[in-house]
């Protein structure tokens, strides 16, 4: 395509578990998968940034800061 | 939706999916036309005609020839219905990601792609002098590229809206804890006008979505310096 196309940053591409319109679980799957990868991992571990970069991608800001939140004060409703 | 003067019908289609939809208005409507002044003549002659047959209790052929022919017209009608709806949600790459949240009254957009361009998206009074089109301008607009496929994700932040650009073909429900997405592809440059479609509260009519396709240099542009 057009030059200009290669300029777009990265966004989250198609993923075969997520084929549906309803793409709620892509979203919280990632920030799920992110904070356990840098948890098995160590925080610097670079390959779990994939995930942070596809929630990030996905899920409304406003779902993302309240779960920041609730992981806070360990109220987060998922096991991490 | 009126955003030009005196049209009737569909708007003008921008989108590779309301090309399909246009189509599959304009097909069903030729063949109900059909229906409807082939059974309204039956109905006029059976009511006008004099002669009647008082041993008449059954004819086989016509019964299998009126059941056996809507079949086929229903088919011809169900297989290009199918088809768009199978092209209407084929997943693709998509090149950007943009989230549409519904609030009563009013949409706001993340481009999370890029750092922190999310804003607002209101509605302008009438007696704004950028107001062109009534009821169906905002103070900020969508911005896309066009001839570029997009995720467009709709959720709402309160109770149902539904966001619907109807000349882009597209519509879907903006559900508070759910993400919706659909594929975007505009065809043109060009700004399109829609609204939201879910009865969701007082100020309903008035939180319309403007969206503006820009050629990709332009919009990276415009992005880079809003980010
Ligand atoms: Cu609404």
């Amino acid at each position: 395509m057009s030059s200009a196309e290669s300029q777009l940053p990265w966004t989250a591409p198609f993923d075969a578990r997520y084929p549906n319109m309803n793409q709620t679980k892509h979203c919280y799957k990632s920030y799920i998968d992110f904070h356990r990868c840098q948890k098995l991992r160590g925080e610097d571990y670079e390959p779990c940034q994939y995930f942070k970069k596809t929630y990030t991608s996905l899920c409304p800001n406003e779902w993302v800061s309240k779960w920041d939140t609730q992981r806070a004060e360990g109220t987060y409703p998922c096991k991490i | 939706m009126v955003p030009t003067w005196s049209s009737f019908g569909l708007q003008n289609s921008a989108s590779p999916s309301m090309e399909q939809l246009t189509f599959f208005h304009d097909f069903t409507m030729v063949v109900i036309t059909l229906i409807t002044v082939t059974v309204g003549l039956n109905m006029f002659l059976i009511c006008s005609c004099l002669l009647t047959n008082r041993l008449l209790l059954q004819e086989q052929v016509v019964e299998i020839v009126w059941t056996v022919i809507p079949v086929f017209i229903l088919l011809s009608i169900a297989l290009p219905s199918l088809k768009a709806l199978y092209l209407l949600d084929d997943p693709f790459t998509p090149s950007l990601t943009i989230k549409a949240v519904g609030h009563q009254w009013y949409w706001s957009y993340e481009y999370s792609d890029f750092p922190g361009i999310e804003f607002d998206s209101y509605m302008l009074p009438e007696s704004d002098s950028l107001s062109i089109a009534r009821l169906l301008e905002t103070d900020n607009s969508l911005i896309v590229p066009s001839f570029s496929q997009i995720r467009v994700l709709i959720t709402g932040s309160d109770v149902i809206h539904s966001w619907a650009v109807p000349s882009l073909g597209v519509k879907a429900d903006a559900v508070p804890g759910r993400l919706n997405q659909v594929m975007l592809y505009v065809n043109r440059s060009g700004v399109f006008y829609g609204q939201c479609s879910e009865i969701c509260g007082a100020n309903h009519s008035f939180m319309p979505i403007k969206l503006e396709a820009v050629p990709m240099a332009y919009f990276i542009k415009w992005a880079l310096k809003s980010s």
